[in-house]
Parts: C-alpha cells; sequence; structure tokens
C-alpha cells in the first residue's frame, strides 16, 4: 500500500540524527515493547508480513511522528484486535474481562535461544522453473495495490537487470493478509540510478531490490 | 527503594502507561511469559550484537577460503561460527573494493542482519536515512563523515524481501600481519552498514 512507511526518495525529513555509542533501548518500556512484540509472534497467530502491514496502516501522520517502537506497540495493539485476542473494552479498562483465546504456542523462557537460533525461513520449494534468468532485461509492473507489498513506489514501472536468482520464496503480498504463503521466485535486481532518479542522477549509483515474479515483465 | 519507585511512577508517559498495559493484560491472559520477554531482551542486551559481524568480516580479511565462501554462500559461511536465526535466515555478503562501495538499507521497514550486527539503530529506522540513502547516496555518506572519490560505484542494497546484506569493508594498509582477533577490532558496526568505514588501525593500536 502507497502507505507512509514507503520512504525511498521522499525529500524535506533533514539530517540524519546520529548518536554514539547507542544503547538498544533508549527507556525501559521499549524493551518490554520490543520483548512483547516479538514473544507474541512467536506465538504464531500471525505472519511477519501481517505485522507489517498493521504498522503500514497507521495514520500517516501517526506513523511518522511515532518512534520506533511506538510503531511496535500501535501495530501490536492493532493486531491483537483483529484477531480477537484482546477486545476494545479490554484496552479501555486494562482488565482482561473475557477468557483467554487458545493460542498454537506460547514462548517459554527456556525455549527463546532455540526460537532466535532457528528464525523463520522463507525459502520454500520450487513448484516451476524460473520465468526469468541472469542478465534478463525486466520491467517493473504499474501497480497501487491498498494491501501489502513489498514494490516501493520508487521502482515500479522501472526497468532493471535479474542479477540473483534467489530461489523461491514466501510471497509477503498474499502472506500478510491470511492467503496463505503463495511461494514464488525472488530475484535480485539491479537498476541504474538514471533509471530510477532522472538524469540528475548520480551516475554512479546503482540501486539493488529484491523482487518477486509477480512484481515483473520481460522488458521490451 | 519505595520512594524510588513512586516517584517514577508519577512521572510514566503516555507510552510508558500504554505498554505496562499491554504487558500486563497479555501475561494475565497468559498470552505471554514473563521470563520470556526478559530473556529476549537479553539476548540482544550480551549475546546478538555487531560484535558477531565483526568475527565474520576479520575471518574473511584473513582467510581467502573462508572470503570465497562468504561471497559465495553467506548463509552457510555465518553459521558455521555459530550465527544464525532470526533476521539472518537468508544472508548475502557485498565486498567493498577500490572502485566500488556498498551500502544497505530497508526504505519500507527496519529490515536489518540481526543475526550479525544486532538490533538496528535509531537512525536506520528513521524517515531521514531511508528516505534518501537510495537517492542520495553521496549526501548521507557525507553526513556520516565519508568521502569517496566521484568515480567510485555506489550499490545501495533496499532490503525488500528476507535476504539480508552484510557489508564486508575494505581491508586497512597496514594490516598484513594482524590476528584475526585485532582485525575484528578495527571493523565496526557502520562499516558492515556501508555508512562507515574500517577504522584506522593506527586508532586502535594507540589504545590497546
Amino acid at each position: 500500500m502507497n502507505g507512509a512507511q514507503d520512504l525511498g526518495g521522499q525529500m524535506g525529513f533533514g539530517p540524519i540524527e546520529l548518536e554514539d555509542n547507542e544503547p538498544n533501548f533508549h527507556a525501559g518500556w521499549e524493551e518490554r515493547a520490543f520483548a512483547i512484540t516479538l514473544a507474541m509472534g512467536a506465538t504464531g497467530t500471525w505472519t511477519l508480513d501481517a505485522s507489517r502491514h498493521a504498522r503500514e496502516t497507521l495514520h500517516p501522520a501517526d506513523y511518522l511522528s511515532s518512534s520506533y517502537y511506538e510503531i511496535w506497540t500501535k501495530g501490536l495493539e492493532k493486531l491483537l484486535l483483529a484477531n480477537d485476542l484482546v477486545t476494545a473494552e479490554e484496552f479501555k479498562s486494562g482488565q482482561s474481562l473475557t477468557p483467554p483465546k487458545t493460542l498454537k504456542r506460547v514462548l517459554k523462557a527456556e525455549e527463546v535461544a532455540g526460537a532466535l537460533a532457528k528464525g523463520a525461513p522463507v525459502d520454500r520449494p520450487q513448484q516451476q522453473p524460473a520465468r526469468f534468468k541472469v542478465g534478463d532485461r525486466v520491467h517493473t509492473k504499474r501497480m497501487n495495490p491498498e494491501t501489502h507489498t513489498r514494490l516501493p513506489r520508487y521502482a515500479r514501472d522501472a526497468v532493471g537487470t535479474i542479477e540473483t536468482v534467489h530461489g523461491v520464496h514466501v510471497f509477503p503480498d498474499s502472506n500478510a493478509h491470511g492467503k496463505g504463503e503463495q511461494p514464488t521466485w525472488l530475484y535480485g535486481v539491479v537498476f541504474k540510478g538514471a533509471d530510477i532518479w532522472g538524469p540528475d542522477s548520480d551516475p554512479a549509483l546503482t540501486v539493488h531490490l529484491d523482487l518477486w515474479e509477480p512484481y515483473l515483465d520481460l522488458a521490451r | 527503594m519505595s520512594h524510588d519507585h513512586d516517584h517514577n511512577h508519577s512521572e510514566l508517559s503516555d507510552i510508558e502507561l500504554r505498554v505496562r498495559a499491554l504487558e500486563t493484560l497479555l501475561t494475565e491472559k497468559g498470552y505471554v511469559d514473563p521470563p520470556a520477554l526478559d530473556e529476549l531482551i537479553e539476548t540482544y542486551e550480551t549475546k546478538v550484537g555487531p560484535k558477531n559481524g565483526a568475527r565474520v568480516v576479520a575471518r574473511a580479511w584473513a582467510d581467502p577460503d573462508y572470503r570465497e565462501w562468504l561471497l559465495k554462500d553467506a548463509t552457510a559461511a555465518i553459521a558455521e561460527l555459530g550465527f544464525t536465526g532470526r533476521q539472518g535466515e537468508h544472508m548475502v555478503a557485498v565486498e567493498n573494493t577500490h572502485d566500488t562501495h556498498n551500502m544497505v538499507v530497508c526504505t519500507l521497514c527496519s529490515c536489518y542482519p540481526w543475526s550479525v550486527l544486532g538490533l538496528p539503530p535509531v537512525w536506520y529506522k528513521s524517515a531521514p536515512y531511508r528516505s534518501r540513502a537510495v537517492r542520495d547516496p553521496r549526501g548521507v555518506l557525507a553526513e556520516f563523515g565519508v568521502t569517496l572519490p566521484e568515480d567510485t560505484k555506489i550499490r545501495v542494497w533496499d532490503s525488500t524481501a528476507e535476504v539480508r546484506y552484510l557489508v564486508i569493508p575494505r581491508r586497512p594498509v597496514g594490516t598484513d600481519s594482524w590476528p584475526e582477533e585485532d582485525l575484528a577490532e578495527l571493523v565496526t558496526r557502520d562499516s558492515m552498514i556501508g555508512t562507515g568505514l574500517a577504522r584506522d588501525p593506527n586508532s586502535v593500536g594507540e589504545t590497546a
């Protein structure tokens, strides 16, 4: 979706704020927001793609004025509501008023190390041959879905070259919306700066994106 | 001690209250296990961080076979050193050379190779970097104090999928005889994102 999260190429945000010896967390609540978000993700109630979509559907003004862990917190609240794990009344009162739902699993302390070390790989067995090969010129689709996508606006309707065939990966555009993994070929695609930004682009710049097959057509 | 507690309590911000209420609710419902929450925080505070990535880079500098493996199959080569898992499931290493510089961003969210770099710094997740890195990388690099020759090719990697990128910075000259552990001291977090270069070997020698 064309939400506030799609920041590539936007202007006016000012200088990058650097901090020497920056801590992982700047306040106790950030640690807790981080941990409850990861722990709820580990219950398997929703996908990582769905949680990204929950964050990007925040109102753009809210997204841009919230700190990172504020965005996580607001996204988590949306997911809990949408999955009927917490009701609006419970958020209001701060008290559990309905019986808990049964979850697929609840992450225990002794399982944390194993779960993190294992991660959640998204490569899947191939069902059909790849449509493109290294060196193919491809044209990204002009598209503006209101749903989740990982094709940023700045790279739509642009011509690039396949430089890597990564394999078959879970397709976020479907997986974010409960429509299954629909695994599809993922490619590394390189674009010349000028083919994205026009003639004023840095001539020595190339931009590299990982893009799924449904985003691409052969360039004519 | 109770005084301190009360004092802090009276100054809780909206977001502190919001997160505290949320954690209480999730705990009460049995959806989260508080010791697991502490363990998650502890892991990223003490075990997973840029020291992991620095070991990978130092090995690649010191061992040509390892470097080749890392460039060909980074996931396996990095797993060999014991670094696997969340936000590092599918790794690719990209190497800086005399004529090419690599820089990593996630314009759509905050994708970052946690298994080798830990949690991303605030600037990496913020609008100024995410918006500008893909369009004006030289302007971004200047803010980090890095100036590259005009003809240096700049490759910007926008992490749009679950592939995570680790930059192998250039090995500083004059370090040929250095053991791997000392080389790792030269490898900064920013040099592995591509917003910095490896440390000057003289700067490390003085403090050692």
